[in-house]
Parts: structure tokens; C-alpha cells; sequence
């Protein structure tokens, strides 16, 4: 008796035990996925004086600044511990050495020489949103944008359009050659565009779309991927709606659009989301098609503005948020789908 | 909607006239037309291209410019002195490329297969908010190459708040991206981070699929946890992993983007990585070495031609195997 009670405790504990480890684990993986993009976040918010500071605030602190007469500059404002023990708001003029000399706002005629040990400066949270504001006067920002929207938009929709297509011949027909292109279609998964980088560059070139988006769109809108998932989706459509379509004298034409493309719509929807995010993701096509800056995507833009010497990281960090919000939001309000698409057709 | 039944009905007399002059089976190529036409064009034409660029020299992007090289460009590729001494070789950054990359591949894609195949399983078992947590998971999978890569440097950088910790520890700060050990981590762990979560998912749509009634039956043979992992979960997962292992293996072979923003391939070449190393030899560098860039990127053909054959080995004997059961 005692015996069996024992290890029935035992048991229970265990279980208890693996569970707490399976929590564990999960608040950990939550931790270190998510806490690096919620500090990018963060940080973005951050002036430019505030994010060269060491150590970093995890939150947008920025040192506070006063208006102070005689001065046209706002001055940084210190709360200085003056020799009587008295510790008063003062803003700094200027600093040399050790010693820098501060006013007191409240009397702008009178400064005092205050050693840098004797202050602290005054912090308060405030969110730079001008980081973001300004990326649209200082840089092509909108243009990269529209770039990557462009992009991404255009090779989506003619991607839905040219795979529904071939995979509604694919799948509704019977004609000579049909498996030939089918196992074309398929072996095109094994040839990344990795390999083949310089020859595509040169068909680019030849067909002179070097520098131009649709460079970029139209090697993209014919993918292996889609053209495997819209088939096998539209095999499951039942033959029988077809004929009757075809006894009424409907166009073969017709009978796709009309038919076949609203009856698919749950597969078009999981590649239009696969490939809205390849395309607004992708980097090593652009990279070599799209050298001048007026026809960079955000990726490309990103990746320009992080190899320059003197990285203004405020305007960075501000402009890599604006580029995961898209995805980000997509995931929030699709992952679902997402997640569900992935794991039946076995493809990013 | 209006606007594209307006588009779809001004294709339709060009199908319809097709459709009278070719019949109706014949239209199908009409249909796999575009499609075909783009895969010949930007994959097919290429790979014909590919092989002439590599057996061609100088430095002339049009194919009329090139002459006839033979195997000269795989002869600078691969000539060494010494075979056991990267540093004697025509082209050493080729090699340190190939040593990376293969490096890069095994400890990444073990680390790959063992994380997500540990966070498969923990999301397979009985937790609250399981949506939730498979979401957490995956989210960075969508992120783009350079993001991730930003957001890393962000927090490696010099004054970042990894190093920030480090003081905080009473430790001198860690050139995270200059040292070439920890920068060669930090790509292999930057690349798990962004890319577990899919073959977590792959995983996870095996795991679900095995029938519940064998976790029963092992239940009722009072088998242990391990016994169960090892003997029962394992075994019926073994197509799952086997998709999970070779995908990661033609994945991480092919790396490029994350690695190329967070540290360009550098200190040195401690992390550059074949695709690197076409690329900069193809583009970036003054001179573009067409024809050795093809070269290089056929040695890559090859590469991942030896890993899907492994594949079609592996599923094959795992087929047989089960024919066997």
C-alpha cells in the first residue's frame, strides 16, 4: 500500500516537473526571440544623442534641455550638488576638461565653474518620433518604399496570375508534354537562383532590365512552389463542374477564371502571403540587378545605409522597424494560415 | 472586382481564338506558356550560360567577348601547392569559403535539427496557449535577411547592450563582430534564430500526425518517457527529420544574406561563405571574374546535386525499410 502510494506521488511529481521544464524552456525561447526585436523597437525611439550612450537604456531616455535667456541653443540641463550640499537645476554653457561652466536658468547673467563629478544629468523619457518623421525629408525613404510596395505588389499578382494558370492546365487537362512540364516545373526547386547568379545577370542585362524593377518582378513570378500547391489544390476540384460549364459553350478561358480561380481561392490566398513576404524580404536578386540608389528596395537601402562609415543608427533603427511592420502585421492577423500553409506544402 | 473581371474578359478573345485554331487540349500550352517562358528564360537559358562562363575567360559580360578557356577557371580555382595549407592555394579565399561553409553547415544544421526538433517536441505536449507559443516560435522566420541581421548588430555592436552586460559583470566588453571566433558563433546562431521556427513547424506537423492510440498502447506497457521519445516518437518522425535535415543542409550551404550584412564575410574571411565569395567575385570587386564566379557556382551545383541525391537515398532506404515493418 504504502509502497504504491509512494510511487504514485512520484509519478505525479515527475510529470509536474517536465511540465515546469516545457514552461521554462517556452519562456526562454519567448525571451530570446522576442526581446532583440523589442529592443530594436526601443531603440528606435531614441534621439541621436541618447543612442551613442554606454551603458544603453532599454527604454528612450533622453537628457532634458531648457531655453535659457542670452542663449539661442537649448542647453542640457544637470542637477549640480553645489559645495553647501545643495543640489540645484543648472544648464551646462560649455564644458573643457574636468570642470564645465553652468547657469542657473532662473539667473541667466550668472555662470559657475562646476566640476563634472558634482552633476548628474537630468533624464526624462520621451519618444523621438522624428526619427521616423524625418526619414522621408532626409533620405529617398519614400521611394524605397514605393519601390519595395511596387515590387512586391505587381510580382504578387502576376505571380497568382501565370502559376494558376499553369496549374490549372496542369491539373484539368490531359495534353502530350504534360508531365514533362510538370517535372521541369518541379526541378526548378532544385536550381536555386544562388548557382545560376551570373547568367541570369547577363539575360537581365540582355533583355535590358538592369536597373529597372521589373528585373526584379519578372524572374520571380514563376515559382516551382506555387505552381505544386495551386495544382495539387485544384486536382481536388471535381471534374464534373467543368463539363457542365462546357455543355453551356463556356469559353476555356471562362471556365478558368469563372471556375477554377474562385474555387482555388483558400490556396491563392496561402501563396499570395508566401509570396508577398519573399518578395518584400528578398535580397540577393536585387542586390545584383538594382544599383542605383533611386531604384533600391528597403532591403537594399538597409543594407547600403549599415556600410557606411559613419552609421546614423537613429535613422537606421527607425527605418528597419518600418521595414518588419509590414510582415509583422501580416503575421499577426494570418498566422493561421501562415503557419498551417507552411506545414502542409513543406516550403518557405 | 470589377476591375478584374474587366481585365480577365479582354484576354478572352485572344483564349478564345487560340482555343478555335489549336482545340481545346492544345490550349493548355497556351496556359503553361508564361510560366514555361520565365523558367527557361531565368533558370534553363542560365544553366546553359553558367557552364559556357565557366569555360570561358577574361572579363566580358556579353558571351561573343568570351574566348574559349576549357577548364581554366577550375584550375585557378583549385590549384594549391599544398593541399593541406589553404594559404598556398591561387585562390585561398576559396578555400577558407569552402572550410567555412562546411564548418558553418555541420555545426549549424545539428544545432538546427536538435533545437527544433527539442521545440517540436515541448510545443507537441499539453500546454496552455499552444497557438501562441507556435507563433513565438516562427515569427522570426518571417523577418527579412538584412532585418535580422540589423537587429543583431544592434545589440553586438561595440557599445551594445551585450557589452553593456558585460561591464555591468565587472567584464571587458567583447569585440562580438571583430573577433573572428565569436563572429563566426554569432552567424551560426543568428541563423538558428531567424530559422528555427520552420522546421520547428515541419517537425510539429509530423509529431501531430502520429496516431495516439501507440502513445496508448505504450502507456498501458508502462513504457518510460525515454523509451517512448526513442523508440516509438522518433522512428515514425524519421521523414519529418529527414525533410528538416537535408532542407537545413541546402539552406545552410547556401547562406549568404544574414551573413553578408552582419559581418560582410569579415574580420578577414573568418566568415565568408561560398555564395560570398561568387558574389564578390562576380560584382562587387573591381574587376568582375565572370567566368570564375560560374566556376565556383557549378562547385556548388554539384554540392547540393551530392545532397539531393543523399535525400532521394535516405527517403529511399527509409521506404524500404518500412515495406520490411
Amino acid at each position: 500500500m504504502l509502497l504504491k502510494f509512494l510511487t504514485r506521488t512520484r509519478h505525479a511529481q515527475r510529470l509536474g516537473w517536465t511540465d515546469a521544464l516545457s514552461y521554462a524552456y517556452l519562456v526562454v525561447g519567448l525571451f530570446t526571440l522576442f526581446a532583440p526585436v523589442l529592443w530594436l523597437l526601443m531603440s528606435s525611439f531614441k534621439t541621436e544623442s541618447a543612442i551613442g550612450e554606454f551603458p544603453p537604456t532599454f527604454l528612450p531616455y533622453t537628457q532634458r534641455t531648457v531655453q535659457v535667456d542670452n542663449y539661442p541653443q537649448p542647453l542640457p540641463l544637470f542637477h549640480v550638488t553645489l559645495d553647501d550640499g545643495q543640489v540645484k537645476p543648472m544648464a551646462q554653457v560649455s564644458r573643457i576638461g574636468i570642470m564645465a561652466t553652468m547657469v542657473d536658468p532662473e539667473h541667466p547673467q550668472e555662470t559657475v565653474q562646476v566640476k563634472l563629478l558634482q552633476r548628474q544629468p537630468v533624464r526624462e523619457l520621451k519618444f523621438a518620433f522624428n526619427n521616423y518623421t524625418e526619414l522621408f525629408g532626409k533620405f529617398a525613404f519614400g521611394t524605397y518604399l514605393f519601390n519595395s510596395v511596387f515590387i512586391t505588389v505587381v510580382a504578387t499578382v502576376l505571380t497568382l496570375l501565370f502559376n494558376s494558370m499553369a496549374a490549372f492546365a496542369l491539373s484539368k487537362y490531359k495534353f502530350t508534354g504534360q508531365k514533362t512540364v510538370f517535372l521541369l516545373i518541379i526541378a526548378t526547386l532544385m536550381i536555386p537562383p544562388t548557382i545560376v547568379l551570373v547568367p541570369i545577370f547577363l539575360v537581365i542585362n540582355s533583355v535590358g532590365l538592369l536597373n529597372s524593377l521589373w528585373g526584379v518582378i519578372l524572374p520571380a513570378v514563376a515559382t516551382p512552389t506555387g505552381v505544386f500547391l495551386l495544382r495539387q489544390y485544384m486536382l481536388t476540384i471535381p471534374d464534373e463542374l467543368l463539363e457542365a460549364a462546357r455543355m453551356d459553350h463556356a469559353s476555356e478561358w471562362r471556365i478558368y477564371w469563372r471556375i477554377v480561380l474562385p474555387l482555388s481561392a483558400p490556396a491563392l490566398a496561402v501563396l499570395a502571403i508566401f509570396s508577398v513576404m519573399w518578395r518584400w524580404n528578398d535580397f540577393l536578386l536585387p542586390l545584383i540587378v538594382l544599383s542605383k540608389s533611386e531604384f533600391f528596395t528597403l532591403q537594399l537601402a538597409l543594407n547600403s545605409f549599415q556600410g557606411e562609415l559613419n552609421t546614423q543608427w537613429h535613422y537606421l533603427l527607425a527605418m528597419t522597424v518600418i521595414t518588419l511592420l509590414p510582415v509583422t502585421l501580416v503575421f499577426a492577423f494570418l498566422q493561421r494560415y501562415i503557419t498551417t500553409g507552411i506545414a502542409s506544402a513543406g516550403v518557405k | 472586382m470589377r476591375f478584374l473581371a474587366f481585365f480577365f474578359n479582354l484576354l478572352e478573345p485572344v483564349f478564345a481564338l487560340s482555343q478555335k485554331w489549336l482545340g481545346q487540349s492544345r490550349l493548355a500550352w497556351l496556359f503553361v506558356g508564361p510560366n514555361l517562358l520565365v523558367f527557361g528564360l531565368f533558370t534553363f537559358l542560365p544553366i546553359v550560360i553558367n557552364v559556357f562562363y565557366a569555360t570561358s575567360a577574361g572579363v566580358a559580360l556579353m558571351p561573343a567577348d568570351r574566348p574559349f578557356s576549357g577548364l581554366e577557371n577550375f584550375q585557378t580555382l583549385f590549384e594549391c601547392r599544398d593541399y593541406f595549407d589553404f594559404q598556398t592555394c591561387r585562390k585561398d579565399v576559396f578555400w577558407r569559403a569552402i572550410g567555412n561553409t562546411l564548418q558553418f553547415s555541420v555545426i549549424q544544421v545539428t544545432l538546427m535539427v536538435l533545437f527544433s526538433l527539442l521545440t517540436a517536441l515541448v510545443l507537441n505536449r499539453k500546454i496552455i496557449g499552444r497557438g501562441f507559443w507556435r507563433g513565438v516560435f516562427f515569427y522570426p522566420v518571417l523577418l527579412s535577411p538584412v532585418v535580422v541581421a540589423l537587429i543583431w548588430k544592434w545589440l553586438l555592436k561595440s557599445q551594445g547592450v551585450f557589452n553593456a552586460a558585460l561591464v555591468a559583470m565587472d567584464h571587458p566588453p567583447i569585440e562580438w563582430l571583430t573577433d573572428s571566433h565569436w563572429a563566426f558563433f554569432w552567424t551560426i546562431f543568428v541563423s538558428i534564430w531567424a530559422h528555427m521556427g520552420f522546421y520547428t513547424l515541419i517537425l510539429l506537423a509530423g509529431l501531430q500526425a502520429i496516431p495516439k492510440d501507440v502513445y496508448e498502447a505504450a502507456l498501458m506497457d508502462k513504457a518510460s518517457p525515454w523509451r517512448t521519445l526513442t523508440r516509438i516518437t522518433l522512428p515514425l518522425l524519421m521523414p519529418n527529420l529527414i525533410v528538416v535535415l537535408v532542407l537545413a543542409m541546402i539552406r545552410a550551404v547556401q547562406v549568404f544574406d544574414e551573413v553578408f550584412v552582419l559581418t560582410g564575410g569579415g574580420p578577414g574571411s573568418a566568415t565568408t561563405f561560398i555564395v560570398q565569395f561568387i558574389y564578390q567575385t562576380g560584382f562587387a570587386e573591381q574587376i568582375h571574374l565572370y567566368g570564375l564566379a560560374a566556376a565556383a557556382s557549378l562547385a556548388l551545383a554539384v554540392g547540393l546535386i551530392v545532397l539531393t541525391l543523399l535525400q532521394l537515398k535516405l527517403t529511399r532506404a527509409k521506404d524500404a525499410g518500412q515495406k520490411v515493418r
